[in-house]
């Protein structure tokens, strides 16, 4: 073993499942066969890393990306990216996509019946700062319904990709709304099986960081797997 | 460890709007040395439909065997080929028959962790509406005699293990073919580390 880092992994019950018939799509997306249990290598320790050639001042604030403003309530988005071990990544590349205020994406295939907003777009990106810090300006996406079953309506959120040091800290995930009366009964929040992660996907309202008389502020801090502390520690848990 | 990993979410429906912007099929541009390769396939579900709302992500090293993990940051200020050379991918299925194509150079061979080298491969993730974590798996090349050693590869049961090694194109030339099927017959193999 040379300088070989592993990461260790996720802690029980806070990933969901590949099967979870309650969201549909799953049950002819999910792999049958187990998943191959793989030793850790340099091909999976380390990543793609961006720089700011690819993210641009302006590409963090979603209301300003057109000729006039977005309709819809401006907030403030901003946490900090984080290892296992509290540890700051830094320089991570963050994408955020989200529908618009009135829960209308900007795809060909949404079909709900709300307005487009000719100033929304709905994608932002930035690179944490050497303290893993974020932060995107935006307009609280509104919920909208969708086709899983009876009156289906997704709670308000949005869509997180993130990349770290290393694949293996490789991350998609999405942000709720505290106080999101949807929240429970939502197929894709709820295939995580335990409670307390379900929580950690909803945001905090942060009054710190509203701006007065402009935007309302939610914090969202995003943990990444970390690398085991003892590098002699071979285990598999 | 003091902190929790945060949990996986699908990327949804709508996954264009947030990995479109930086979609990258060439991954490697002209002046970067190596042997230039084409990797085209398509994405299946388990009723073998095409998954036309999928995306793909490649990860490798260049030539010479090496990850640009930090040297591809400077990529933004270098002005040379090699420093351009990033080794990652990122390919949305196509709309209509959940097709995906990229180019590259053929990947050197990595260190092993137990010891000696990895066989050429590349790392590819999947992402896709219905898929609540994403997928990980590995492209190796047909017919290199490093394929029997590779470690992760040994670690696949020999009856699946061709999931995993592309198809050279019948020209004979530098293009390959390889599926991915998420579910049933003839089903990816996908790793967990």
């Amino acid at each position: 073993m040379s300088d070989f880092v592993a990461y260790r992994r996720p802690y029980y019950q806070t990933q969901p499942p590949y099967l979870y018939p309650g969201y549909r799509s799953t049950v002819k997306r999910s792999p049958s066969q187990p998943l191959v249990l793989a030793p850790q290598t340099i091909s999976e320790t380390t990543g793609p890393m961006f720089g700011y050639g690819i993210v641009k001042e302006g590409d963090a604030d979603l209301t300003a990306q057109h000729a006039g403003d977005p309709l819809g309530e401006r907030i403030v988005v901003s946490g900090r990216v984080l290892d296992e071990n509290s540890r700051p990544v830094a320089h991570a590349l963050v994408e955020m996509w989200q529908a618009n205020a009135s829960g209308r994406y900007n795809h060909a295939i949404d079909d709900h019946d709300a307005p487009l907003d000719p100033n929304f777009t709905g994608y932002g990106r930035a690179l944490t700062d050497a303290q893993g810090h974020y932060r995107f300006v935006t307009v609280k996406p509104g919920a909208y319904p969708w086709r899983n079953h009876y009156n289906a309506w997704r709670p308000a959120h949005l869509h997180f990709s993130l990349f770290g040091i290393g694949l293996l800290q490789r991350l998609v995930t999405q942000m709720y709304f505290p106080g999101d009366p949807l929240l429970p009964y939502d197929p894709m929040y709820n295939s995580v099986p335990d409670d307390m992660a379900r929580q950690r996907m909803v945001s905090t309202f942060d009054w710190e960081r509203t701006i007065p008389d402009i935007a309302l502020a939610y914090r969202f801090n995003i943990v990444l797997r970390g690398p085991d502390e003892t590098p002699t520690d071979t285990r598999r848990s | 460890m003091s902190l929790y990993t945060a949990s996986s979410q699908t990327v949804g429906p709508y996954v264009a709007i947030g990995f479109k912007p930086m979609e990258i099929r060439d991954i490697a541009p002209l002046g970067v040395a190596g042997e230039r390769i084409s990797v085209s396939g398509r994405v299946f579900d388990g009723d073998h439909k095409p998954i036309t709302d999928g995306v793909v992500e490649t990860w490798q090293a260049d030539g010479e065997g090496r990850y640009h993990s930090t040297e591809g940051a400077a990529g933004a200020n270098g002005s040379s080929a090699a420093n351009r050379f990033r080794g990652f991918g990122r390919i949305l299925t196509d709309g209509k028959d959940g097709s995906f194509r990229f180019t590259t150079i053929k990947p050197g061979r990595v260190a092993s962790p137990a010891g000696g080298k990895q066989a050429p491969h590349i790392v590819v993730t999947v992402f896709m509406r219905g898929l609540l974590k994403h997928l990980q798996t590995r492209l190796y090349f047909p017919d290199d005699p490093a394929n029997a050693q590779d470690l992760v590869l040994s670690q696949v049961p020999e009856s699946r293990r061709g999931t995993l090694i592309a198809r050279r194109e019948a020209d004979g030339g530098a293009s390959y073919l390889w599926d991915i099927v998420v579910q049933g017959q003839d089903e990816t193999v996908f790793f967990d580390y």
